[in-house]
């Protein structure tokens, strides 16, 4: 079946150079750089990027992340209360912005 | 659900050379995914032996549990266990060496009926003797429920599975109710000293994946179990051991039944680790089966490749000169001992 995400495109990630080599092995280090053991734990930061993923909502990140967690020692409970969080401030970035409608509701209200 | 062994099912599994044809043609053996194309890239010419170290006695497939990943196809339906006779042959051979230290494993090596003689007799030895103890057996019959004691008495060092410190994860891999038992069995060693501090009595765990996925750092996730268990049921232990699930047996079955063999199996072999390569754990010990075979590592024993030598691959022949520098039988099993941070019976090696 024809779709426009292809699981096995992930494995692909690094073809992206063929267009443009310079910036690829650029974007690659940093990124391989990010994810290293910092200030913040590596499995800190996998929950982040889970987190992220699904914020920006990339089946590719979220099965990478998923997996990357697990192989980090993440509990399934971990995992879940990360979406949550990643929930949450996608909700409430709309809610709050409810205090703008009102703002201008109220400014051109009787 | 009830998981039985492979064999009990005859599944086409059971029989290993069915096992060595699926590893061996789904990722080609043949060429540049071949493990010994790996080594050889890694600067290896022949995996060798550097010196025997462990003596590892797979006391027989009996076990209490019949866990879904298990790579010796275990479970209360395996019959398959040492005789004394053969015990004995292990001892006359251990006597006229001086390799250190004995491990112990199984399916469940306490229900041998032997178990407690041979370890009484290996004693007599004076080497390091550990057991590959399940926890659960400890629980499952009153007859073994001084079993804390008898490790105690004989100084073995015990060594025991739990795939995570939550319920969930361990019974979906290990059976139903083996996480509450396994808590309980961990707080009578510690109660008989086991994993404190002073005692001298070494209690270590073993972490592997509930599924289709590499261990993390073995390190970290030491600390996650130290932190938990002692936060949530008072239990302390020495070390943790990640452990890589190998495509073997029950865990082959459940890689190809779930869909993940091909991505496991690109996942071991893009993982590789040149520098896990020299502390495989077959460079440091032999393997013999509950009928005296010898193999290079548990592993093998199950995929039923001997040591190479087949004027030597019994107990009864057992030569020292020549295993302390045999050439390592491998195959695309061994990715499982070179990815990531590399696996053996004593968790990451690099
Ligand atoms: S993994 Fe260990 S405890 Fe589980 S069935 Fe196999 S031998 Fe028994
Ligand atoms: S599977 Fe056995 S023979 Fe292969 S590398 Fe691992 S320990 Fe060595």
């Amino acid at each position: 079946m024809e779709t426009y995400y292809k699981p096995e495109d992930l494995k692909k990630f690094a073809d992206v150079a063929e267009f443009d080599g310079d910036l690829a092995k650029k974007f690659f280090e940093y990124y391989g750089a990010v994810f290293e053991e910092g200030a913040l734990t590596a499995r800190e930061k996998s929950l982040i990027a889970l987190a992220v993923a699904h914020t920006v909502q990339c089946p590719y990140c979220i099965d990478a992340y998923s997996h990357d967690a697990l192989e980090k020692g993440c509990s399934e409970e971990q995992m879940m209360e990360a979406v949550h969080v990643s929930t949450a401030i996608r909700g409430g970035s709309s809610l709050v912005h409810g205090v703008q409608m009102m703002n201008h509701v109220k400014k051109v209200s009787m | 659900m009830i998981v039985k062994s492979l064999k009990f099912r005859n599944s086409k599994l059971a029989d290993s050379s069915e096992q060595i044809e699926i590893l061996q043609n789904t990722i080609q053996d043949s060429g540049e995914d071949n493990f010994s194309n790996y080594i050889k890239r890694s600067g290896i010419e022949k995996l060798t032996s550097r010196k025997i170290e462990i003596f590892q006695i797979n006391m027989g497939k009996m076990c209490n549990q019949t866990c879904k990943h298990c790579h010796v196809d275990a479970g209360p339906d395996r019959k398959e266990i040492m005789t004394r006779e053969t015990m004995q042959m292990c001892l006359d051979k251990l006597f006229e060496t001086d390799i250190p230290t004995i491990d112990l494993t199984g399916g469940a090596p306490e229900l041998n009926p032997d178990f407690r003689w041979f370890v009484t007799e290996l004693k007599k030895l004076n080497r390091h003797i550990m057991v590959r103890c399940n926890l659960t057996i400890i629980l499952s019959n009153p007859g073994f429920n001084d079993l804390p004691d008898f490790f105690a008495e004989n100084n073995i060092e015990v060594v025991s599975s739990l795939p995570y410190y939550q319920k969930i994860n361990t019974d979906r891999q290990r059976g139903d109710g083996v996480f509450e038992k396994s808590i309980k069995a961990l707080q009578m060693l510690n109660e008989r000293g086991y994993g404190k501090q002073g005692s001298g009595l070494i209690l270590n765990l073993v972490y592997n994946p509930s599924g289709a996925f590499l261990p993390g750092p073995q390190h970290s996730l030491e600390n996650d179990f130290k932190k938990e268990l002692m936060d949530k049921y008072g239990i302390v232990f020495n070390n943790l051991f990640t452990i890589t699930n190998m495509p073997v047996s029950r865990f082959l079955e459940y890689l190809i039944d779930s869909g993940n063999y091909v991505d496991y199996m690109e996942k071991l072999i893009t993982s590789f680790n040149a520098a896990a390569v020299r502390n495989v754990m077959c460079t440091n010990t032999i393997s013999i089966g509950w009928d005296g075979y010898l193999y290079d590592c548990d592993f093998n024993q199950m995929l039923d490749m001997k040591v190479k030598d087949n004027l030597k691959d019994h107990i009864s022949n057992f030569d020292l000169n020549y295993l302390d520098t045999r050439e390592i039988i491998t195959g695309q099993h061994c990715f499982g001992c070179t990815a990531g941070s590399g696996s053996s019976c004593g968790g990451a090696i690099s």
